[in-house]
């Protein structure tokens, strides 16, 4: 019988977070219960009015009871969801997470692991090492749970023999090996009979390490994370009285007063001009990670949730698309048909999974045994690629933890977590790299595109009309500018035929894309003095009719969807409102105008995803309102001009 | 202090990310030294500002001198204060004779489900901590509550990485816990790093009693104590093993996780 420790330091210099994990049944709770009750830490007459009810109820006494709060989970002997249970020695104020082992309740074991900084991962000496075991493992490397340490338990029940001990060890040693995790320690304990948990056990000598204890003492919570460079996902942007805060959590890295900031994935860059804090005096002037700040720039710029600050010396990545190890545990398993929201430390985004490459089975972690499946189901761990709907700022989870790992949601659900192993080049990628440095090295004036919103009335953004061609989208982008303009806007009205004899006079037919680039660095240009442009795209897209005269041949052009999202990533982070237009009839006439030609045939052409549809729209009138009304909703347009209107520069 | 600054770091960006996600939210304050605390980390969060109401269940029970500080806080920190009651099961009667449960379901779960009807909250931020009592151990930071106001602890959603619950079906709401990692000592040790002011009913005024937690008069009992500083209070807890709510009558048997599964706070 062990005796009882106490602990006499009551200053606390720290706090750490450990989780308590392994198979169902190979005693949990029990070491929980013991380590509280050998070190003297239990409320008083806890241990007696558990030990009443069980008695009542007739059954033998365990440690286990002391934290299974629920009836089910007493009446059962099984812990459904992770308890915090608070615990000090030595210095430190501990939050042990004891995590339920049966595989039903996986979703709350990975739960209370994700909260941790440490784990003890126990094995039954009986049982062995058991699947659970190796997936309890496998997901405390994804989740992040870097210190380790394996508690052996239940070595009364196989005589406190070192040979089994040593296979059990051996075994699992070998298991982590493969994930990159060292075991802090292997320890040998029983914790129904409290050997090896507060007091060395007399009955196993050969254990020179220490006991379970001892080795919490053992776990580092000193965080590395202030030494890498800078991450800062904007939370919130706040404006309750005269300050603008920008607010935040920093992720890693250290951020200080005068710093100048770039922002990803918009590529915006400004200058730190205060921290701020309440009921600091006087205020902070740097800050690190893991501290929640607010912050204000020197610049007013648009700058929305979900970018991520950094120094322009260490940049995040940024895509559209990333490759990740994904563990599920939604109700109804991944599909790559449905879209799902990809959470991303403050980015919430749109996405799908484009491929499911391989499901990762945790008895057998080796590349060379692939295992295909079309879906992810609950509880399986695997290796998939992302694609969301629009580029967002990332790193590889071997380099950052926090900015490297992302949840799945699946309705009202997280459903699932990842970490980001290789980022993908998408089809955009050659371009964005040109924006993002084009945007680095661009020379400001003093004016802010701010200034300029507030001055015309006007955020500066780009409406495109695309669609099939005589389907009214020049007419439509005519009235939109003539109407714009009677309100007193600053539009402007670019056909991209205009750059043909001139700027792209040196470009053959074939050179759709570079085409479409020198009108997106065109549109950069225009949009960066403040305007509100409006284009069509037809001079990018194929010929959806043949013309009858022999003057003109046929476009080539590339599918809209690709015109629209290279304009897009020219033009980041500026506003883009598409409009589509269709036609289920052959149009005899505009607007009562007749046409001069025959009646156009139609090629097939698949139409897109587009914040505002026509088809066949004969009042255009009403249809510009709708294009003004939704440029309104967007919050591109301010509702009445002159009169100081307020923008959103936040979501 | 290092690990009440984390605490704060973290209670903070819940806070931030409730603000974020919740349009139509409120919080709870009882005027205890918990969701005092609680109060507190949100001016922190938005930098002097509350940017959403305060709500209090007024039993009609509570110590007379708790709705004077209310009310003096409310006017000196501009708070927007919203007070509930369930007037219709004051009126028949309603008091702890005809049982704490009934008086407690009656007077506050009730009371609370009768606020929140009334105002529509999507979110409602509370002071809860885990070492409280052995069912707040299990929560989460965001933990849902259906229609009926009631907890599914058997199936509550994953929290990873402060990725948050933050949608849910209409009709139903979200409990926010931006307290949950905090201890009752680390209650007090931040009141005194950041000297909040606190009731002087958690002080002995001569008496040699003090009270430990804050509920309704007939229903909460003062322990036996010297402690008339926050100091002495700190050194107090340490040396204690008696339970912070031993003084508080409706935690006995299985009193909290019945009133808690249909949506006590």
């Amino acid at each position: 019988m062990a005796t009882c420790k106490t602990d006499t330091t009551l200053d606390v210099r720290d706090r750490m977070n450990i989780v308590i994990v392994g198979s169902v049944d190979h005693g949990k709770s029990t070491l929980l219960g013991r380590l509280y009750a050998d070190t003297g830490t239990l409320p008083e007459g806890k241990v007696e009015k558990i030990q009443a009810i069980c008695k009542q109820q007739g059954k033998e006494f365990e440690y286990a009871f002391l934290f299974d709060a629920f009836l089910e989970e007493q009446q059962q002997g099984v812990t459904i969801d992770t308890a915090r249970t608070f615990f000090q020695w030595a210095g430190r104020q501990y939050i042990i997470i004891d995590a339920p082992g049966h595989k039903e309740f996986l979703k709350n074991m990975v739960s209370g692991a994700a909260r941790a900084e440490a784990a003890l991962l126990l094995i039954d000496a009986l049982e062995g090492v058991r699947d659970q075991s190796k997936r309890h493992g496998l997901l405390l490397s994804m989740l992040g749970v870097r210190q380790v340490t394996v508690v052996v338990n239940k070595m009364d029940l196989v005589d406190y023999r070192q040979e089994t001990f040593a296979l059990i060890e051996k075994e699992y040693r070998a298991f982590l090996s493969q994930l990159d995790v060292t075991p802090q320690f292997v320890i040998p304990a029983s914790a129904k009979r409290g050997d090896n948990i507060a007091t060395p056990s007399p009955h196993m000598p050969w254990h020179t390490g220490p006991t379970v204890l001892e080795s919490l003492a053992q776990f580092s919570s000193e965080s590395e994370k202030a030494e890498q460079p800078l991450r800062f996902p904007l939370q919130d942007v706040y404006k309750f009285d005269a300050r603008r805060i920008l607010t935040g959590r920093i992720t890693s890295g250290r951020l200080k007063v005068g710093d100048q900031v770039i922002f990803s994935p918009s590529n915006k860059s400004a200058v730190v001009q205060t921290l701020e804090a309440f009921n600091v005096d006087p205020p902070p002037t740097q800050t690190q990670a893991g501290q929640s700040v607010g912050i204000t720039l020197d610049d007013q710029i648009f700058v929305e949730r979900g970018e991520i600050l950094s120094h322009e010396g260490s940049l995040p990545l940024v895509s559209t698309t990333f490759r990740a190890n994904l563990f599920w545990l939604g109700r109804r398993p991944l599909d790559m048909e449905k879209p799902y929201l990809v959470r991303l430390a403050t980015h919430e985004v749109e996405c799908r999974v484009a491929e499911i490459h391989r499901i990762v089975d945790a008895d057998n972690l080796s590349l060379d045994q692939q295992q295909t499946s079309a879906v992810v189901k609950r509880n399986e761990v695997a290796d998939v690629t992302i694609q969301a709907k629009a580029p967002l700022a990332f790193d590889l989870y071997a380099d950052f933890e926090t900015t490297g790992r992302f949840v799945l949601v699946d309705d009202y659900d997280v459903s699932g977590g990842g970490i980001i192993t290789e980022m993908v080049a998408d089809r955009e990628e050659t371009l964005r790299i040109e924006a993002r440095q084009r945007d680095f090295a661009w020379v400001k004036g003093d004016v802010t595109l701010a200034d300029r919103a507030k001055h015309y009335g006007h955020r500066a953004a780009l409406v495109l009309l695309i669609g099939p061609d005589t389907t009214g989208k020049t007419f439509l982008a005519k009235k939109v500018e003539s109407m714009l303009v009677a309100e007193g806007r600053h539009v402007y009205m670019l056909d991209p035929e205009n750059l043909r004899r001139g700027l792209d006079a040196d470009l053959q037919e074939e050179d759709a894309r570079e085409t479409i680039r020198r009108y997106g660095e065109v549109a950069r240009l225009l949009i960066d003095t403040g305007v509100l442009l409006i284009s069509t795209t037809n001079s990018f897209t194929p010929s959806t009719w043949l013309r009858t005269g022999p003057s003109t041949g046929l476009r080539a052009g590339l599918p809209a969807d690709q015109v629209v999202e290279a304009i897009r990533t020219l033009v980041h982070p500026a506003p883009v409102l598409t409009v589509y237009m269709s036609q289920e009839t052959t149009p005899s006439s505009f607007d009562g105008a007749p046409f001069d030609f025959a009646p156009p045939r139609y090629a097939q052409d698949r139409p897109i995803e587009a914040d505002l549809s026509f088809t066949g729209p004969e009042d255009f009138t009403r249809t510009a309102h709708d294009v003004l009304a939704a440029l309104k909703q967007k919050g591109i347009l301010a509702e009445t001009i002159g009169n100081q209107p307020v923008f959103q520069f936040s979501i | 202090m290092r690990h009440l600054r984390q605490l704060e770091d973290q209670s903070v960006y819940i806070f931030r990310e409730a603000y974020k996600h919740f349009d139509n939210l409120g919080m709870l304050w009882s005027m205890g030294k918990d969701s005092t605390v609680l109060l507190w980390l949100a001016r922190k969060a938005f930098f002097g500002h509350v940017p959403f109401p305060l709500l209090h269940v007024d039993t009609s029970y509570k110590i007379p001198s708790m709705i004077e500080y209310r009310d003096r806080l409310a006017r000196e920190w501009r708070l927007n204060l919203v007070v509930g009651q369930n007037k219709k099961a004051l009126a028949e009667g309603m008091n702890h004779e005809r049982g704490r449960v009934e008086c407690c379901t009656a007077l506050k779960t009730n009371g609370l489900k009768l606020l929140l009807e009334e105002k529509g909250y999507t979110g409602i931020i509370l002071g809860v901590r885990a070492d409280e009592e052995s069912t707040r151990a299990k929560e989460r930071y965001f933990s849902p509550r259906d229609k009926n106001n009631d907890w599914d602890f058997r199936d509550q959603p994953p929290e990873l990485w402060d990725q948050f619950k933050t949608s849910f079906p209409p009709n139903t709401h979200i409990r926010i816990h931006p307290l949950l990692d905090w201890t009752e000592i680390n209650i007090w040790e931040y009141i005194k790093l950041e000297n909040i002011p606190f009731m002087d009913l958690y002080l002995n005024r001569g008496d040699g009693t003090r009270y430990r937690s804050l509920g309704c008069a007939p229903c909460t009992f003062p322990i036996k104590s010297t402690a008339s500083t926050v100091d002495e209070i700190i050194e107090e807890l340490r040396a204690t093993k008696v339970a912070e709510r031993a003084g508080r009558a409706q935690d006995e048997g299985r009193g909290m996780e019945l009133l808690r599964k249909d949506g006590y706070m």
